[in-house]
């Protein structure tokens, strides 16, 4: 290949990539306009408001993700920019769910006026550059993309913890949330360098080929060590955006010192892009995409290139001695076979499926007992708390916990059934979903609240039906959807997210999340018996919280999916089920 | 919808919900409390006049209907697709053990809510919570979905746990969790022990006649009815089915279930266990019981009376429903457990109901104790095992029989208590007395329906209990004589209470100015219980004719499947036993030869 045709490609695909960029590119726009804008007058006058929101708007425009309900496949998978990312109809759901909480957001900000004039251009400079770095993660198809899109979405993170200038708890969230970041961050990136090292690659796909190779072939030796390792690190990056145990300290103090709409954010898209990435990462790891096999198996260039790829860091990808050897390393070390044979690529998938299920039965049980640490330390932690963010905080820690379960579920039924196990990771997408509504109505009304009555205390909340009722309602219809208790929404998650646990026969995880949704109920409902049953305190003043009101018509908006959902689900699950169908091609 | 059922049964369930959403509309606000009640009470009767219409043999489509077999089978069924990506259907229907419990909600219901007139607190929220209950109360005894029956079953929980938590007494948040976290994971068991049922089952292994009972198809016409029967059987991937009929049937004609499962227990015996779990602490049986005496005792009368009379009936039904039909080697295997569960909530309730001071949490514990005779009449049936099914669909009729008498009963006894305590605030047994003197019609009306409580013949408690007695003798003394002596002990704290309580010389407790006489509201509140109480005894067959076919169908049915069982349980042994015969004999030839060649 020339330099000449080398540049060529390089430009024909960026053309083509750029077609399915087009949110990102909006978002990007937004941000320059909306930084520009403040230097004229009319553009001040305007308000960040109006060019973050319409951004949003325009972005979930050309994100469309609509159009995964139309039937027949409009989303065709694609990598972008030379394999970077990967556009399929999980990115383009992840995408459109992000756009669509953004726009709630930034409603949201506008309504409790969180950032004052003055602070509003960085306010939605930061939130949109961050859902810009969640966007990256959810379409992540690379190593180092992952990084950098972790990395974009958290430092944005990092100064909106610390908003509230001049509060020094919010100055001591920002720093801890900050050096805590940092340090994941590092060991992230030496996980990736051991995985890219051991694996010499960083694509996805590809690295996912090389450890079927590697797992299949002879015995690895201190090799296996450093790849465990390798994942264990990578682990730790995630886990520290998904807050789970044991990197979850940072969560519960950002929360506190964090404004209320910051922690909507951090909690509902920090996460949703952080599960995204899990999947994709862990589907990476124990799943070689049909798309590559097909592509190792045609263009004998690709192997080759593999091929030469492996053995330079790698000694045992010599070529294989004893019969055992299965289809797959022969398929890379004598690339010519597989050109001359074409019924070759069938046994070659089974192959390499088979061939990674060291790694994903690894990763499967790491994703398995991190999500029943993490739910069962977060429902215990948060019975102590007296401060509703911190409550809201460990709920958020527990929701996570149920969260990850079915991707364990998915990587357990990769091999014998990818269907079933692309229907597991569509549990996790309904569930995120429904948990997108009830946290951020959970956290709009803290801030409106706290607008009103100047206090986060749930103790202070006490006989608020009294004088508000409407917002009581909302507020205790999602606190019980949130323990997953039928009519409400929450349950049609967790319905769903034990379904997917009995179908991997994970019954051990199934029976931790069963009794921890039980256990869950006490500290919600306390919650609520505060609100409801409590006298009200004389040391707060009245509180009036109309419902018809803008606030009162966005907390209805937001809870009314947490109601109504139970009557007609199948359109919202069919949803989830079309974003996940493509995981595995 | 050509289906006239569908919007018959669906206003009966909802309706409640409807007046509820009603009155959250500003319309009834502050001032208009009694308006409010009314209009509640309206809807009530509204409901409960509707569920007596069916009641009434004839010819129009919405009655329950006594032609031929169709007495005994799934009546006024409808089954449409809900959410089809998760097989989940919006199916119900009504037979002979669920319909007469839908009339006792509906009446109960409407008693209580007559009864709620001295509650003064925040009526409106009352009033919407409690038609919410009452929706998820009769939408229970008539989901046959899986998945919406969970539902309708958790949906009771919410405005339950407000309506005792606000509206209770000194301890009612205590009482209102722990009502709360006892039920709520007692359906997070139930709800695993679905989902396994749920993804064990496919609907492949059945004949194209079995799903048309199961209503997996419902026949236009028959040959539409066959070739999408035929097309399911051979749809490529395991049709899984949230269809309680069809996970009947799948239970009791193919081996779905039993697989073994964790400890080498098959599956059936785990859903049994897990289902049975779920539904024994809404009995509740002894040791689940604990909540229950807190629960009553604060809770307000009405509510006191829902909770008797319906609440714990869905346990009952549960069982009687799901556990054996679905599950019935693992109610076979499971015979003494359940039984023993039965008799010693027999004896435990009828001690702590002895041993009590307080008026309302005797009637409790009498609760604990009546409601362990529907469990052991229940449970009798593989005791029998296949001998004679006979005795089985008595103690069966006899459980199903002393739940409606329950009901009857004990909303009765907690309205009495009611009453009572509404003059004097006041529940302790031991400062009362002489109310016969002060309180004639009252007392009367009282001793009645503590009476049909006891089980005196004439009354309807007596049915239930001779019934259930009488199947247990056949099969285990030890158990009749207990469960017998227990009506010995029935007696003693009734009348030990009734004699605290309405004889003596006279009223020695605190506000002895507030013993006014009865109401007329009261009257008419506790007269039509009285009257069921003693309709019911002196004519059972008023209910039995409703209940009998449909509970000797199932029993028919599971002692078939007993049969089949027992078979083959004996064939395996008798193959072991030849294996092991023909196992010695290899022996003993291989050791005469090694004999043989030392010598």
């Amino acid at each position: 290949m020339s330099y000449q045709q080398l540049i060529e490609n390089l430009f024909s695909d960026t053309a083509m990539s750029v077609k399915f960029f087009l949110p990102e590119l909006t978002l990007c726009c937004t941000i320059l306009l909306m930084l520009l804008a403040r230097l004229f007058r009319w553009g001040r006058a305007l308000g960040s408001f109006v060019f973050a929101t319409a951004g949003a708007i325009v972005a979930l425009y050309y994100a469309a993700p609509w159009m995964l309900l139309e039937s027949g496949d409009v989303v065709q998978r694609t990598e972008l920019f030379t394999g970077m990312l990967i556009y399929d109809s999980f990115t383009v759901f992840f995408r459109g769910l992000l756009l669509f909480f953004l726009i709630l957001f930034c409603v949201l900000s506008q309504l409790t006026g969180i950032p004052d004039k003055e602070d509003s251009g960085d306010y939605y400079t930061l939130v949109l550059g961050s859902v810009l770095g969640m966007m990256l993660m959810v379409s992540a198809n690379h190593l180092l993309i992952i990084f950098l899109a972790v990395e974009m979405a958290s430092v944005p993170s990092y100064v909106l913890a610390g908003l509230l200038k001049g509060r020094r708890k919010a100055s001591e969230a920002a720093l801890k949330y900050s050096i805590y970041g940092a340090g994941t961050a590092g060991v992230m990136l030496y996980g990736i360098s051991l995985v890219a090292g051991i694996t010499g690659s960083a694509h996805l796909p590809t690295v996912a080929v090389r450890l079927s190779e590697l797992l299949s072939g002879p015995p690895l030796g201190s090799a296996a060590i450093v790849l465990a390792l390798g994942a264990l690190m990578i682990a730790v990056g995630l886990a520290f955006k998904l807050a789970a145990v044991p990197f979850h300290l940072w969560c519960p103090d950002v929360f506190e010192g964090a404004s209320a709409e910051v922690n909507a954010f951090l909690s509902v898209a920090s996460k949703a892009a952080a599960l995204a990435l899990l999947v994709r990462v862990a589907i990476g790891v124990g799943y070689v995409p049909e798309a590559t096999q097909q592509q190792l198996a045609q263009a004998s260039a690709v192997a080759e290139e593999l091929g030469e790829r492996a053995a330079a860091p790698m000694e045992e990808a010599t070529p294989p001695a004893d019969a055992l050897e299965s289809a797959a390393p022969t398929a890379v070390t004598e690339p010519t076979a597989i050109t001359t044979d074409a019924s070759l690529p069938q046994p070659a998938a089974d192959d390499m499926t088979a061939g990674l299920a060291g790694s994903r039965s690894f990763v499967a049980l790491l994703i398995a007992i991190m999500a029943a640490v993490t739910c069962t330390f977060g429902n215990l932690a948060a019975f102590g708390q007296t401060n509703i963010k911190r409550l809201l905080a460990y709920s958020t820690i527990a929701h996570a916990g149920y969260m990850m379960m079915p991707v364990s579920a998915a990587l357990v039924l990769l091999a014998s059934d990818p269907s079933a196990a692309t229907k597991a990771v569509s549990t996790l997408v309904l569930y995120l979903t429904i948990y997108l509504f009830m946290n951020l109505g959970a956290f709009a009304i803290v801030a409106f609240l706290r607008n009103q009555m100047f206090s986060e205390e749930i103790a202070d909340y006490a006989g608020l039906i009294r004088t508000s009722p409407g917002v009581v309602v909302c507020f205790t219809a999602i606190l019980f959807s949130l323990v997953g208790i039928p009519p409400l929404a929450g349950f049609l998650g967790k319905f769903a997210i034990f379904e997917a646990l009995v179908e991997a026969n994970l019954m051990w995880l199934l029976v931790v999340a069963g009794i921890n949704t039980a256990i869950s109920l006490y500290y919600y409902l306390r919650v609520a018996k505060v609100m409801i049953m409590d006298e009200e305190p004389d040391t707060r003043g009245p509180v009036h919280f109309p419902m018809l009101s803008l606030s009162g018509a966005y907390v209805a908006l937001v809870t009314a999916p947490v109601l109504l959902l139970i009557f007609n689900w199948n359109g919202l699950n069919e949803w989830a089920r079309a974003a996940c169908s493509q995981l595995l091609q | 919808m050509e289906n006239p059922h569908v919007l018959f049964l669906s206003l009966l369930v909802f309706l409640p919900a409807l007046g509820a959403l009603l009155i959250a509309t500003p319309l009834f606000g502050k001032g208009n409390e009694e308006l409010t009640k009314r209009f509640a009470f309206g809807f009530t009767v509204i409901v409960f006049l509707m569920s007596i219409w069916m009641a009434i043999p004839g010819a129009s489509p919405n009655q329950f209907s006594f032609d031929g077999d169709a007495v005994s089978e799934m009546q006024m069924v409808f089954n449409l697709p809900w959410i089809p990506s998760f097989d989940i259907n919006y199916f119900m229907g009504v037979d002979g053990i669920s319909f007469p419990l839908i009339v006792l909600t509906t009446f109960i219901s409407m008693l209580s809510m007559a009864a709620s007139w001295p509650i003064k607190k925040y009526v409106k929220g009352y009033c919407i919570l409690f038609l919410l209950l009452e929706t998820g109360m009769i939408g229970v005894f008539m989901a046959l979905d899986f998945f919406l029956f969970y539902v309708f079953w958790e949906v009771m929980l919410l405005p339950m746990y407000f309506l005792i938590g606000i509206w209770g007494g000194p301890r009612r948040e205590y009482a209102a969790i722990k009502f709360f976290l006892y039920t709520l994971l007692g359906s997070v068991f139930m709800l695993i022990a679905i989902l396994i049922l749920y993804y064990n089952s496919d609907l492949r292994a059945l004949s194209p006649e079995q799903l048309q009972a199961a209503h997996v198809i419902s026949a236009v016409d028959d040959a539409a009815a066959a070739s999408a029967a035929n097309a399911l059987i051979a749809a490529e991937s395991p049709q899984h089915t949230f269809n309680i009929l069809a996970l009947q049937t799948l239970g009791q004609s193919t081996d779905q279930f039993s697989k073994p499962g964790l400890f080498g227990w098959s599956l059936q015996i785990w859903a049994f266990l897990l289902l049975f779990v779920g539904f024994v602490i809404k009995v509740p049986s002894v040791p689940l019981h604990t909540w229950l005496p807190d629960a009553h005792v604060e809770a307000p009368t009405p509510i006191s009376m829902i909770l008797a009379g319906v609440l714990l009936k869905m346990g009952g039904y549960g069982i009687i429903r799901m556990c054996y039909p679905i599950c019935p080697e693992g109610g076979y295997s499971l015979a003494w457990f359940v039984c023993i569960i039965g008799v010693v909530s027999m004896v435990y309730g009828a001690f702590a109901a002895l041993a009590q001071k307080d008026f309302k949490r005797m009637v409790a514990y009498s609760s604990v104790s009546h409601m362990g005779y529907v469990v052991l009449g229940l449970g009798v049936w593989s005791l029998a095992s296949s001998v004679d099914p006979d005795y089985w669909a008595m103690g069966a009729t006899g459980a199903m029989f002393q739940m409606l008498a329950h009901g009857i009963s004990s909303a009765g006894m907690f309205f009495m208590v009611g009453v009572i305590y509404d003059r004097v605030h006041h529940r302790d047994l031991d400062k009362f007395g002489g109310l016969f003197a002060k309180m004639p019609i009252y007392s009367g009306l009282s001793v009645g329906i503590f009476f049909a409580g006891l089980g005196l013949p004439g009354l309807c408690g007596f049915i239930g209990e001779v019934l259930v007695t009488l199947s247990v003798w056949k099969f285990s003394v030890v158990l009749a004589v207990i469960s017998a002596s227990v009506v010995v002990l029935t007696a003693a704290y009734i009348l030990w209470a009734l004699q605290r309580v309405y004889l003596g010389a006279e009223y020695k407790g605190p506000h002895p100015e507030a013993l006014t006489p009865i109401t007329q509201r009261e009257l008419w509140i506790a007269s039509p219980l009285l009257a069921l109480a003693i309709l019911f005894g002196v004519y059972p067959q008023a209910l039995l004719m409703y209940m009998t076919p449909t509970i000797t169908r199932q029993v028919d049915q599971l002692a078939g499947w007993a049969l089949e069982h027992e078979a083959q349980q004996q064939a395996l042994t008798q193959d072991q036993q030849q294996e092991d015969l023909q196992k010695q004999a290899a022996l003993a030839e291989q050791r005469e030869e090694e004999f043989a060649i030392t010598n």
